[in-house]
């Protein structure tokens, strides 16, 4: 088996494995366990950009990356700073 | 093209894939922990070790196979940034979760 060939079933695995987090999005029963979910979407979204950018030999994914690391910690803080109910608006 | 090619060129490409499908198993586990486990917390638990050791493993594998290049340092550096994100979110959401309970406490 070629290289790519195996980074690119890797990250077909990776995308099965996502397609079962989605289950608990439709589950959960509360929204905190939905934001972890998407967290995950995240942090899986970069190993799969990261194993393409060596399959197809496309540097730049790996930058995208890096953004999709980034962008999950944003999504957590505003989680928690917006939906924190009986809280004093803040300054 | 890394030091161990010398002599083994079967062998730098035998670590890179073992590290690299332990990463794939570990977002696996990841996926099925959030699915099966019983609260916030816990699913919590199956969240970090994803997040840490699937990409930690998945980079290092790649890194591995990149060998002494900047490529490898840039897989390094988008690991570390999402230890460092997926720390702060998930203490973030954990001590959202265990404010939430104390408030439905307090009301009760």
């Amino acid at each position: 088996m070629s290289h790519s060939a195996f980074y690119l079933l890797v990250a077909g695995f990776l995308l099965f494995s996502l397609l079962l987090g989605l289950a608990r999005i439709y589950l959960g029963p509360e929204p905190a366990s939905r934001l972890l979910v998407a967290q995950l979407f995240g942090t899986t979204t970069a190993a799969v950009l990261v194993l393409l950018a060596e399959a197809m030999s496309l540097p730049g994914l790996r930058d995208v990356a890096l953004l999709f690391t980034l962008l999950a910690a944003v999504l957590g803080v505003a989680f928690v700073r917006l939906s924190s109910p009986g809280r004093e608006t803040p300054p | 093209m890394t030091w161990l090619e010398f002599g083994f060129p079967w062998l730098t490409t035998a670590i890179a894939w073992t590290l690299i499908i332990l990463g794939a198993l570990f977002f696996m586990a990841g996926s099925v922990g959030l699915l099966r486990f019983p609260d916030v917390l816990t699913r919590l638990h199956a969240l970090t070790k994803a997040d840490n050791l699937g990409l930690g493993l998945i980079c290092l594998g790649l890194a591995w196979q990149a060998g002494f290049t900047p490529v490898a340092f840039k897989l390094l550096l988008i690991w570390l940034l999402a230890l460092l994100s997926s720390s702060v979110s998930c203490h973030l959401v954990a001590r959202y979760v265990l404010h939430a309970a104390a408030r439905e406490q307090r009301r009760d």
